[in-house]
């Protein structure tokens, strides 16, 4: 007879540990020592987290976990989270043939040729805002000037929001994404977010224009509030996670000079490095979340149908055996299997407008401004622990 | 090498067309992958297979012959 050894669950989410761009160490060891391993959530429930490249894709890529939380046993990571996943949830948190059907009123937006398309508009913004920037003597704060107002005002662009509404939008996104939101600050936030789309959307259905929401009002066959939920979607994931990525990834570059100058030396590297620096900061640090509706095996563990798996992107992106020495940065490596924009069919919509975004932004940077550098010691830096997207709450610059 | 695809199992991501243009494409309504050359020439086909494995909806079937 065998007997199995209890084993203590991973409080979730896990403490970062000394560097600011590694996943946790409790998720870094449970990827070498037990890949599939049991968690404990905010409310005390049980889920799985997943950390294994292989076993996250696996898991994203099969029909038999479902991103639908009104399935019973679906594992919230907070109680806001909870309020935006049960409470009208976006199409998101659907599972196929209702997921694609709205998404696919989408993908048209996002095709690669029409994202390149706007590649003159995006330099032109970018080069903008860091005119702005320089146009004042040092320091600046790089994500309020420059990484934080180039996706905002892009996605504004694209879905027809005026940009000067940027510091409303921003609040509420906030409280949104934010861990220690409760239900009620939540439901308010996105209430009054859904409240200030619906009226934009009522002006487009008389003044219709070419920009996304118009175009989701004139279709006819959706109701108000699903045009949105839509645009919300994006306008909340089309701004956080973008600038975000790319401050930590100015950030990244700042701390290995290496790097940094290989990149100075080689601009064609640039869309190489993008990959990199996706995996390597892999910056949605809540991890994905799924619920199995039927039993299933992930790397040699059972999940029963109703337990809910939480799939760690940082750990499958740095995992040893789909990229070699996976904790060093290397702008040079191939790193487009990493999984930072998830797998499956829920993979991120807007992902080839963030590649676009990022590529120009960093690109401009490096080459306008040789003397970039922290203004203040790194050990004064604040990061973004408490909330979805990763990221440091301000890089002060000099240049 | 023949490559095939599943438009049913295409979620729109875009990266195949990123990684080999001259052997997909991408429908302009919906974005779902269209098949420019089933048989991609020996120079592609290393690009093809990375096409197929970073394909998050799975779409992409490559038959090596």
């Amino acid at each position: 007879m065998t007997t199995v050894e209890p084993i203590d669950a991973i409080t979730f989410p896990a403490a970062r540990g000394g560097c600011p761009f590694a996943p946790p160490p409790a998720y870094q060891e449970a990827l070498e020592q037990r890949p599939v391993t049991p968690v404990s959530l905010w409310d005390g429930s049980r889920a799985w987290l997943v950390t294994r490249h292989e076993d996250v894709r696996a898991v994203m890529g099969d029909r038999r976990f479902s991103a639908d939380a009104r399935n019973a046993g679906f594992p919230f990571l907070s109680d806001g989270r909870r309020e935006l996943a049960v409470e009208n949830p976006s199409f998101i948190r659907m599972d196929d043939p209702e997921h694609a059907r709205f998404r696919r009123m989408l993908t048209g937006d996002f095709i690669i040729k029409r994202v390149e398309a706007l590649r003159p508009e995006v330099q032109r913004i970018v080069d903008g805002f860091l005119d702005e920037m320089t146009a004042h003597h040092p320091p600046a704060d790089l994500v309020a000037e420059f990484a934080l107002p180039v996706p905002s005002l892009v996605i504004c662009m694209l879905l027809g929001v005026p940009y000067e509404d940027h510091d409303y939008f921003q609040e509420r996104s906030r409280i949104l994404l934010r861990n220690h939101s409760t239900a009620e600050q939540v439901r308010r936030a996105r209430d009054e977010l859904s409240g200030y789309i619906e009226e934009l959307a009522e002006r487009k259905a008389n003044e219709p224009d070419e920009r996304i929401i118009s175009r989701l009002v004139a279709r006819g066959d959706l109701t108000r509030a699903e045009v949105a939920g839509m645009s919300l979607l994006l306008l909340v994931a089309g701004h956080e996670t973008t600038a975000n990525m790319t401050a930590l990834s100015t950030l990244a570059l700042l701390r290995d000079p290496v790097q940094l100058a290989r990149l100075r030396e080689d601009p064609t590297l640039i869309k190489g490095a993008v990959e990199e620096l996706l995996r390597f900061l892999s910056i949605v640090q809540s991890g994905t979340v799924r619920v199995a509706v039927e039993t299933a095996e992930v790397g040699g563990t059972t999940i029963e149908a109703g337990e809910g798996v939480v799939c760690m992107l940082s750990t499958a992106n740095r995992d040893g055996s789909v990229f070699a020495s996976p904790d060093e940065l290397d702008v040079g490596r191939d790193a487009r299997r990493h999984v930072a924009f998830g797998f499956g069919v829920h993979q991120c919509l807007g992902q080839p407008l963030a590649r676009l975004e990022l590529q120009i932004a960093l690109e401009t940077l490096i080459r306008r401004l040789p003397g970039l550098r922290l203004a203040v010691p790194v050990e004064q830096l604040r990061y973004r622990t408490d909330t979805v997207v990763y990221g440091v709450e301000e890089l002060p610059v000099a240049w | 090498m023949r490559v095939s695809v599943d438009p049913d199992r295409c979620c729109s991501s875009g990266q195949c067309v990123a990684a080999v243009p001259e052997v997909f494409d991408q429908s302009e309504d919906d974005g779902v992958v269209l098949l420019v050359q089933p048989s991609p020439p020996a120079e592609l086909r290393s690009a093809v297979r990375t096409a197929a494995g970073i394909c998050p909806g799975r779409a992409i079937s490559v038959q090596e012959s």
